[in-house]
């Protein structure tokens, strides 16, 4: 029997496990919520900006490893997807973005709501295509899965002209699929896995930095195993929190700008550094040429193109951070005899140090509302509950990242190499839909909040307990905090007090909301928000110029770090 | 640092804008670029000329590499190859050039693919330095316009 393109893209997406659609329609993609309305497996969650809709679908995938899943309309629908494909591209998010297109007679015509989106997106993809015949429309969505979610993920884009989604074709989805210009290396090197094991048997001072691409391909395990039995002190890049458990005495938190002072100086002084799924951002490494002057250096990546890039790398391995790892560990058993707590003592001992010397800190003395004791607060009253933070992007998500203890991956959402702001709040949202009976906790700035606010709507629509706490300062705080530091003070354009009163607007929309300005305010708030069996949102009055500490300043090698 | 990649691509709508969008994203140059179908089916061969230091062209190996739509990636350095270009010049001519033009494409061995009352078009074949040298000769005799192919190449067989 013959399916129209429509019918053809439902039934492809329920082969590929697809529960949630989110979106909004128009005129070119009609024809595909027609046939969304006449069933019931997929369900397409109405957004109120595109961008909000990509940023759901990128928090869903980041919280459950699924692809997430996007539909929207032609031109503006499909430009207004741009930011969270290029989002989703530089933290390595599985997405498939399908966008409505103008028929295909009238492609090239400046058609009414046309937009090359394929054009657009190319440099924010991993792959994108344009569908011209619907026999070709079920090998397309396979391939763009296959292509999202293997190797190191990526968004996809799929162009869907209004002609195909009518057109007819027989209805048969591949079972399997190979693309011959693809095929990622998963299994590590065996001669280069043993140098790498060597090269960490003999180091003095070896050192785990650990990033995105390691709770990407689920190697918090092994991480932990190599860790433990060698004693290795291990710290994460922003995008790998959760990685390795930071309550665990090897646990350095996280380096690089506004990283701790202890893994700063453990990537300065280290004699062997062992990176696994990271990508030597210059937000860790701060001055490329001063970066662990003193240490080899091991890459395990699965992207070819990461290792060598920023950084000359010892020993490249190419491949899935898990399975690398799950080749590498047995053959540490030929050192058993080596007592690795007496080994790494004195390189240990020296961490301690560095730990007791400056600890990440604020001022606890004052009236006022320090953001890092909410953070700290909201940690101490969430332990036993696991949830999932989602952060916006500025000083917040630092201290997100700074004072609550992650110790489980994908609990951390935050957008790390583009740094959108606008994304945490509709990616909160997204994972809530991952996750029905798993407490999510939106950590905003006011200036981020303000970006994607209107998706205020959506929780309320489908009524999402996502807990919003936002951290107001009235500022940019992030740029303010540079300008009050390196551009003497000159706070230009960063201030934004003229602002929603955003208890009224929370509630205009449904949600129970409320506003503290005092420290003695913070407990009893954020015990009603946790306990709250619904939507909330916090407005937390915060000291309007706390600054993120320590801080390398850009382009400064990592041990000149200011510290307060 | 000049490098030549001959890449093997899927002969499809789009290939040619993502492998010139790597490049523009990335700051590298391309000094030349030809590209045309092989004789496999569905198959494209480019060929780049670029320039940059050793980091950089690794690095224009490897991202070209990871491009889903190429399938080969083939860099000249090491062992021999062919390299050639072809170069259509059309040159003004009179009395007292024409005779030294035509003495000048022989010695060459290029061609006058036509011909008019005051110009010659000549074809000419070779490395891009016979290609180089041959313009630095011409010149003076007044170039009218110049067309060239930019460079392929192909590794040589092994002789046994």
């Amino acid at each position: 029997m013959k399916l129209t393109g429509a019918e053809i893209f439902i039934e492809s997406l329920k082969k590929e496990g697809v529960e949630y659609l989110f979106g909004i329609p128009g005129g070119a993609i009609i024809d595909l919520h027609d046939a969304l309305y006449r069933q019931d497996d997929i369900k397409f969650i109405l957004t109120r900006h595109e961008q909000a809709a990509v940023h759901m679908a990128d928090g869903y995938a980041r919280a459950t490893g699924k692809p997430g899943v996007v539909l929207v309309t032609s031109g503006p629908g499909a430009t207004n997807t741009i930011t969270g494909l290029a989002t989703a591209y530089m933290d390595s998010v599985p997405i498939i973005v399908f966008t409505g297109q103008v028929p295909t007679p009238l492609i090239g015509n400046d058609a009414f709501q046309e937009a090359d989106i394929v054009g657009m997106s190319r440099s924010c993809t991993k792959y994108n295509f344009l569908v011209k015949d619907v026999n070709e429309l079920a090998t397309t969505i396979k391939k763009a899965f296959h292509i999202a979610t293997t190797g190191r993920p990526g968004p996809v884009l799929i162009d869907f002209p209004k002609d195909v989604q009518v057109a007819k074709a027989e209805f048969k989805y591949p079972e399997t699929i190979h693309i011959r210009g693809y095929n990622p290396t998963y299994h590590g090197n065996p001669k280069q896995i043993r140098k790498v094991v060597k090269a960490i048997a003999s180091a003095k001072k070896p050192l785990l930095y650990v990033g995105g691409g390691a709770i990407i391909s689920g190697a918090h395990e092994e991480i932990y195993k190599l860790a433990k039995k060698l004693q290795i002190p291990v710290f994460t890049t922003l995008m790998g929190i959760g990685a390795f458990p930071e309550d665990d005495e090897l646990s350095l938190g996280m380096a690089g700008m506004h990283g701790t002072y202890r893994a700063n100086m453990a990537i300065q002084y280290c004699d062997l550094l062992i990176s696994i799924g990271a990508r030597f951002d210059d937000r860790v490494t701060g001055k490329v040429s001063d970066f662990a002057p003193y240490a080899k250096i091991v890459h395990i990546d699965i992207d070819p193109t990461s290792i060598s890039k920023n950084i000359k790398v010892d020993y490249p391995l190419v491949g899935d951070a898990k399975l690398v790892l799950q080749e590498m560990l047995p053959l540490f058993d030929q050192y058993s005899s080596v007592d690795w707590k007496e080994v790494r003592k004195p390189w240990l001992e020296q961490i301690e140090k560095w730990k007791n010397e400056h600890k990440l800190a604020y001022d606890m003395q004052t009236d006022e509302i320090k953001p890092q004791y909410v953070i700290e607060k909201l940690a101490k009253l969430t332990r036993d509950e696991d949830p999932i933070i989602s952060t916006e992007v500025g000083q917040h998500q630092m201290w997100v990242a700074q004072f609550y203890t992650f110790k489980k991956p994908r609990r951390l959402l935050t957008s790390g190499g583009l740094g959108t702001m606008g994304y945490g709040f509709p990616a909160g949202i997204g994972a809530k839909f991952g996750f029905e009976d798993k407490p999510v906790y939106v950590i905003a700035g006011d200036g981020s909040f303000q970006m994607n606010e209107q998706e205020l709507a959506t929780i309320v629509a489908y009524n999402k307990a996502v807990k919003t706490i936002i951290l107001n300062n009235g500022y940019l705080g992030m740029v303010r905090q540079w300008q009050q530091l390196f551009y003497g003070r000159r706070y230009a354009n960063t201030n934004i007090e003229v602002q929603p009163d955003f208890v009224k607007l929370a509630e205009s929309y449904g949600l129970k909301a409320r506003r503290i300005r005092k420290k003695e305010e913070v407990e009893d708030a954020l015990r009603e928000l946790v306990a709250y069996k619904g939507p909330y949102l916090l407005d937390v009055i915060i000291a309007r110029e706390e600054n993120v500490y320590p801080m390398v300043p850009a382009g400064a090698s990592l041990n000149n770090m200011l510290l307060t | 640092m000049k490098r030549i990649y001959s890449i093997i691509v899927e002969n499809q709508a789009g290939v040619l804008s993502r492998i010139a969008n790597l490049f523009s994203a990335r700051g590298y140059n391309i000094e030349s670029l030809s590209v045309a179908p092989i004789n496999e089916e569905g198959l494209s061969r480019m060929t780049i000329v670029t320039e940059g230091n050793e980091q950089v062209l690794e690095q224009i190996g490897k991202q070209l590499n990871k491009l889903i739509d190429v399938i080969k990636v083939i860099q000249f350095g090491e062992e021999p190859f062919v390299e050639r270009e072809m170069a259509l010049i059309k040159m003004h001519t009179d009395m007292n050039t024409r005779a030294e033009v035509l003495r000048i494409v022989d010695i060459f061995r290029g061609k006058v693919v036509d011909v008019s009352h005051d110009s010659y078009t000549i074809e000419v074949t070779g490395d891009s330095d016979k290609i180089d040298a041959i313009l630095s000769l011409l010149e003076p005799l007044g170039i009218k316009e110049l067309a060239r192919t930019g460079k392929v190449a192909m590794i040589r067989e092994k002789k046994r």
